[in-house]
């Protein structure tokens, strides 16, 4: 019953997405730190090696050789627990998905993915609610007042945006009929459904930097007012594992980003190439994270009361609204002729342009009301 | 060999929803207790997996573990009284916990031993109808639709109800 | 086919077997060199006063409850969202209704007040 070759190949799959995860992290942060220095005309870390590639080999080492700290009036079980806690829904989150349809390795037809489930939708949303824990626990378990602020903020944060990632992923089953991630890639193949749903991409794309905590959204690291929020306590390799998890945040979530908006693995060429998949994951992921790098070298970070003002008064409500309209849309393609279909994204860019003005107006009033 | 398998892991998730759920009523902090109520609630989404209902454990650990638990911290962070007092002892209380505990056990043993056939005999529901999601979703919109509605009436209440409770009022007590 | 949910159960065992690593390779390698002043709470160099648990506005509560619901509702349309145009127009029309329903709930809490962050 129990296949043994079956069970090693899932293995070893397991394995590779997860030290491809791993080093995805590692390169990940020199990416990041030489865009930002190019971005601001510096030259970032260019020593450890030919164009400063073994630098994230240099901080690992420099990691594991610091000493770990855990404050006297910590809780120390829950202290250590935290990051694991906040590493392995971050790993988990990439299980699902498909990075290739399949191909032919030692006489075997192998699947590149490493569990293609019928409800991965739903997964990716329970382990997304899952991750809040990681950072409100160490927040709780420093016994530090910052750290603990930093940690009701950035939960408060996480669900005001889980609820807009969670419609925002109706959306795409709405439009693909399924929530299995291989079919919502496959139902692609026509046309991407960035170009069905430009909007409902835009949203996606901003409620993940706010869940992943990133710039313009990091206010549970706001380092100016929190000193560095959840984290302050926390050194040596339990605060590298916390690194650890945004960069991974990052990564999955432009892969998963890649998979309901930007076509997955499909591209030129991919019936003839299976191999192709995963390289043009790779690409698109990698054109994400440029953009959320460049996003966090031009934007400032925005204020909590405006942040929760923009979760539940601008992105809730729209991305109800297309919802509707994503539905409408379909159900007239249906009854009246597949051309119907491209209602959607005009009423749905029409909605985007209406809420910007409304935000704007309301913008405006305050700031008069100011003066 | 792949019944026993289940077998196994049917007694490792049992172990655990039964050991997290002792954690939770006798750990002293309501943060571990709330912890505790994660994990079990992570054990009884492992017994819908089983039941073959994966559409089921994943809103158990969206609602529960994910929304549910969240408030509670919440509510604990809240009261800022995360060390529970020690629980006024009625007198009565003990010897009345016993006695219906000891009734509840006699119960379950009878419809357990006595009622049903052998643990043995029992299929394991491991291949019920289909639950796939899009079968759910022509269930609920079909034969259960005005349950269904009468939901989303019952959501708004909750809301209303959760607002009305907690009015901000003009001089809040608390800080951040 | 066996059970996918087995291997992700396998993948979560991995995934957690990796920072549990990092952590306890770290302890052996890193020095150990405890100090009281180094063990104390970090507050910017200030001597920290009083406890640290304080008490939290009821702001976080009414979010995490509004939360709670709007999520519970996002659960409910992904059944809907891929049944819906398999079925019956009515079935499409009921989600809707669902929808709308929700969005009162949200303008109530809207107009209320009780999505201001102060």
């Amino acid at each position: 019953m129990i296949d043994l070759a079956l069970v090693l190949e899932w293995v070893i799959k397991s394995l590779v997405v997860i030290f491809m995860l791993l080093g995805g992290f590692a390169y990940l942060t020199w990416f990041e730190r030489r865009i930002l220095a190019r971005m601001q005309t510096r030259v970032g870390p260019n020593r450890a090696g030919w164009q400063g590639l073994l630098q994230p080999v240099a901080d690992a080492v420099k990691l594991v050789f610091k000493e770990e700290l855990i404050p006297a009036r910590a809780d120390k079980v829950i202290f250590v627990l935290a990051p694991i806690l906040t590493v392995v829904p971050a790993t988990v989150l990439a299980v699902v998905i498909p990075f290739g349809t399949q191909v032919i390795l030692f006489g075997r037809q192998v699947n590149l993915a490493v569990a293609d489930i019928n409800v991965g939708i739903l997964f990716l949303m329970a382990v997304a609610s899952v991750a809040v824990y990681g950072i409100v626990l160490a927040g709780w378990s420093s016994n530090n007042k910052f750290a603990l602020m930093g940690g009701m903020r950035s939960t408060a944060q996480m669900i005001s945006y889980e609820l807009a990632l969670g419609l925002s992923f109706v959306l795409v089953a709405l439009m693909a009929d399924s929530l299995q991630l291989s079919e919502i890639v496959e139902a692609q193949r026509t046309m991407w459904f960035v170009v069905l749903q430009p909007v409902g991409a835009i949203v996606f794309l901003i409620v993940t930097l706010a869940e992943v905590n990133r710039a313009p959204f990091d206010m549970p690291e706001a380092e100016q007012e929190l000193a560095a929020g959840f984290h302050s306590e926390y050194s040596g390799m339990k605060f590298a594992l916390f690194f650890m998890a945004e960069y991974q945040k990052m990564i999955v979530i432009s892969i998963i980003a890649v998979t309901l908006f930007f076509g997955g693995y499909l591209g030129p060429f991919i019936g003839r190439f299976p191999w192709l998949g995963p390289v043009y994951v790779l690409g698109k992921v990698v054109a994400l994270l440029f953009g959320m790098v460049w996003i966090r070298a031009t934007l400032p970070r925005i204020r909590y009361d405006r942040l929760m003002d923009l979760g539940w008064k601008v992105l809730l409500p729209l991305v109800l609204g297309l919802v509707l309209i994503t539905a409408t849309g379909i159900l007239l393609a249906d009854e009246f002729g597949n051309s119907l279909v491209w209602s959607i994204p005009v009423v749905s860019i029409l909605a985007g342009f209406l809420t910007v003005g409304l935000v704007d107006r309301s913008l405006r009033r305050k700031f008069n009301a100011l003066r | 060999m792949a019944v026993d398998f289940e077998l196994i892991m049917f007694f490792i998730l049992a172990g655990v929803g039964i050991g997290t759920a002792a954690g939770m009523l006798l750990s002293r902090s309501a943060v571990y207790s709330a912890l505790f109520l994660v994990l079990n609630f992570g054990a009884v989404a492992g017994f819908y997996l089983f039941l073959n209902a994966p559409f089921i454990a994943m809103a158990q650990i969206t609602v529960y573990a994910g929304a549910i638990m969240v408030l509670f911290l919440f509510v604990i962070m809240l009261l800022g009284a995360e060390k529970l007092t020690p629980p006024e002892v009625l007198p009565w209380q003990r010897p009345l916990a016993v006695v219906l505990a000891g009734i509840l056990i006699l119960e379950a043993a009878y419809l357990l031993f006595l009622r049903t056939p052998g643990l043995g005999e029992i299929q394991m529901p491991g291949f019920g109808p289909d639950t796939s999601p899009a079968a759910i979703g022509a269930i609920l919109f079909g034969k259960y639709l005005l349950p269904f509605e009468i939901t989303s009436v019952l959501l708004l209440t909750a809301m209303v109800g959760a607002i009305v409770l907690v009015r901000p009022r003009k001089q809040g007590g608390g800080q951040e | 086919m066996p059970n996918p949910w087995v291997f992700i159960g396998l993948f979560i065992i991995i995934a957690a077997i990796i920072p549990i690593g990092a952590i306890v390779v770290a302890l052996i390698l890193g020095p150990k060199k405890p100090n009281p002043i180094k063990q104390s709470t970090y507050e910017c160099g200030l001597e920290t006063v009083g406890d640290s648990l304080v008490q939290f506005k009821a702001q976080y509560y009414v979010f995490a409850l509004a939360f709670l619901i709007f999520d519970v509702e996002a659960v409910f349309l992904f059944p809907w969202a891929i049944a819906m145009n398999k079925m019956p127009l009515y079935v499409a029309l009921e989600g809707v209704i669902f929808i709308v329903i929700l969005v009162a709930g949200l303008v109530y809490t809207w107009r209320k007040g009780a999505l201001e962050w102060v």
